[in-house]
């Protein structure tokens, strides 16, 4: 497999503060990666470079042989790369159908077309019964649901997908990660997801990278992670003994 | 047909037929309505679609009759090609003014206080614009009440109300359309959300000077309009902020957003003005601003009972 997405010691700092020290990796086409670690490990920063909310300080990110840094969200949405928000933001005032219209038309010519596709992955994400609702009704969970919809809706080659668990009951958790295995299989979708529910990204994920202040500190499969000394100490450590 | 289509078949019925019954003071207040149904479309393309609020609408009603205004009184040219001047006058400033705001990140209160400040700066211009009037203001020739002329806009009130009654029925279905394109569709995820609308790889930057351009081009016409009507202007009346409040007034009330409450609004505003300054003027009683004060009592009154304008919840009752 080859490199779908290749970060290159990026780094990243606030006011002084590094949220990300020269962070590398790369997720091959095809696969679903996980990125975990601590909070304020850099996480969400890492994601947020890659979907250009903010351009690294320094380093590269190539997306299919292309450079991609520093270019405007909208570009990198365009480029096949389609994100969630950790805190969701739904189009409140819009139906779930709408919400989802929109991040079709992306790629469809007419609304028509788009609101085919969007009904069809509502009926994926288990929201078809929901569609003519203001996005607004909806519960977290649905919410939730409803940015991996829209996000799908733009055809990504990559899926950024950011704590779409956190907040899911166990049984809920389960349903998505069955939805995100089938995503991945049928459209070949290349996943990263970033997320604490541990459950869930070692059940998904086929490779693992631990972020520890900003710096990646291991990678592997989940089960030579959770193995790492290293992990263990910094994070996984904490948890093991509740 | 729908309930939606006969109710609009029948009060546009009413409208076409009004003309043949209705004496001169009514018509002047539906040629009002109409009017300010008109600009309360066009500006709830920006705000009520888009969420960029404009307090400067004025300024597009202004530069437009004092484009086709001037080009008529300096070369005798009518509003058929002053029109095009206006358009092109108001899409230029509009352009700068979106530039300006969304090219920085200008939005909210701010954006509100650029789009005042425009008008305001224009108004100011205009008083020292010796070639247009000044201060003293731009007349039009009367030169024709009788017979129907379109191209030069000269004729008796009906043909005004006609004009202006087929401008307001095209800008409600030209919104109707929008609100179903894609235009309607970014436009609003901009309004709802704008980080969400670009991460969903719109370009907020165009979309939202495509709304303002588009917003400012159907104001334009109804500056024109308004130019050949009255057949006067004073900067100090036309691009007043008063003016710009008069605009958004309509479609606050009627409902921002909404394809029907730009018109509702102002039907609501103008009658309930027109009749309390009557019933005052019955009386012997005249009160200067008293139209202030009502539109704020109703302003007032929606923000705290209704929010999201009178039409929702009359559409809903009518099931629409």
């Amino acid at each position: 497999m080859s490199a779908l997405l290749e970060v290159r010691g990026i780094s990243k700092s606030f006011r002084g503060l590094r949220a990300v020290g020269n962070a590398s990796f790369e997720i091959p086409e095809g696969d679903i990666n996980g990125l975990i670690g601590p909070n304020g490990a850099g996480k969400t920063t890492i994601f947020n470079m890659i979907a250009g909310v903010y351009a690294p300080d320094a380093g590269e990110i190539v997306f299919q042989g292309r450079r991609i840094e520093g270019l405007r969200p909208d570009r990198v949405c365009a480029a096949g790369i389609g994100r969630t928000f950790q805190i969701v933001k739904p189009f409140a005032g819009l139906s779930v159908l709408d919400n989802v219209v929109v991040g079709a038309l992306l790629r469809e010519r007419s609304t028509a077309q788009a609101r085919r596709l969007s009904d069809a992955l509502l009926e994926k994400l288990g929201l078809a019964a929901k569609r003519d609702l203001p996005a607004a009704s909806l519960t977290l969970p649905d919410r939730k649901r409803l940015e991996v919809a829209r996000a799908l809706a733009t055809r990504p080659r990559l899926l950024l997908l950011d704590e779409v668990m956190a907040g899911l009951r166990p049984t809920e958790c389960d349903q998505m990660v069955e939805i995100f295995r089938e995503i991945n299989r049928a459209d070949g979708t290349t996943i990263l997801l970033i997320e604490h529910v541990m459950r869930a990204v070692m059940a998904l994920a086929r490779h693992i990278g631990v972020l520890h202040h900003g710096e990646v500190i291991a990678r592997g499969t989940p089960e030579q992670v959770v193995r790492n000394p290293a992990v263990l100490e910094c994070y996984l450590g904490e948890e093991a003994e509740v | 047909m729908s309930r939606r289509a006969i109710l609009l078949a029948v009060l546009g019925a009413i409208l076409v037929a009004l003309p043949a019954f209705a004496n001169p003071y009514v018509l002047s207040v539906a040629i009002l309505i109409l009017f300010f149904a008109y600009t309360g479309q066009a500006w709830n393309v920006l705000m009520g679609f888009t969420g960029q609020l404009s307090l400067g609408h004025a300024l597009y009603v202004g530069l437009a009759a004092y484009a086709s205004a001037g080009l008529y009184f300096h070369y005798g040219l009518g509003p058929w090609a002053g029109v095009w001047l206006a358009l092109a006058v108001c899409i230029a400033g509009a352009a700068i003014i979106g530039f300006l705001a969304f090219r920085f990140g200008i939005s909210g209160v701010y954006f509100a206080l650029l789009t005042i400040a425009f008008a305001e700066f224009t108004r100011i211009g205009f008083d020292h614009l010796r070639g247009l009037g000044g201060p003293g203001g731009l007349f039009i020739h009367v030169s024709n009440r009788e017979t129907w002329d379109l191209l030069n806009l000269r004729g008796p009130p009906a043909m005004f109300y006609y004009v202006i009654l087929f401008l307001a029925a095209a800008a409600l279905a030209f919104s109707t359309w929008l609100l179903r394109s894609r235009a309607g569709y970014y436009w609003q995820a901009i309004r709802e959300n704008e980080e969400a609308a670009q991460a969903l790889g719109i370009n907020t930057f165009r979309w939202k000077m495509l709304a303002i351009v588009t917003s400012a081009s159907m104001t334009s016409l109804a500056g024109v309009f308004y130019a050949f009507y009255y057949n006067n202007l004073f900067p100090e009346q036309t691009f007043n902020i008063s003016r710009s409040i008069e605009i958004i007034l309509g479609p606050v009330i009627g409902g921002v957003g909404t394809l029907f409450g730009p018109v509702l609004g102002a039907l609501v505003l103008t009658v309930l003005s027109d009749s309390i300054t009557n019933a005052l003027a019955a009386f012997g009683w005249e009160f200067p601003g008293v139209k202030q004060v009502l539109y704020g009592v109703a302003l007032l009154a929606v923000v705290m009972f209704l929010p999201n304008g009178i039409w929702p919840p009359i559409a809903r009752r009518l099931k629409l």
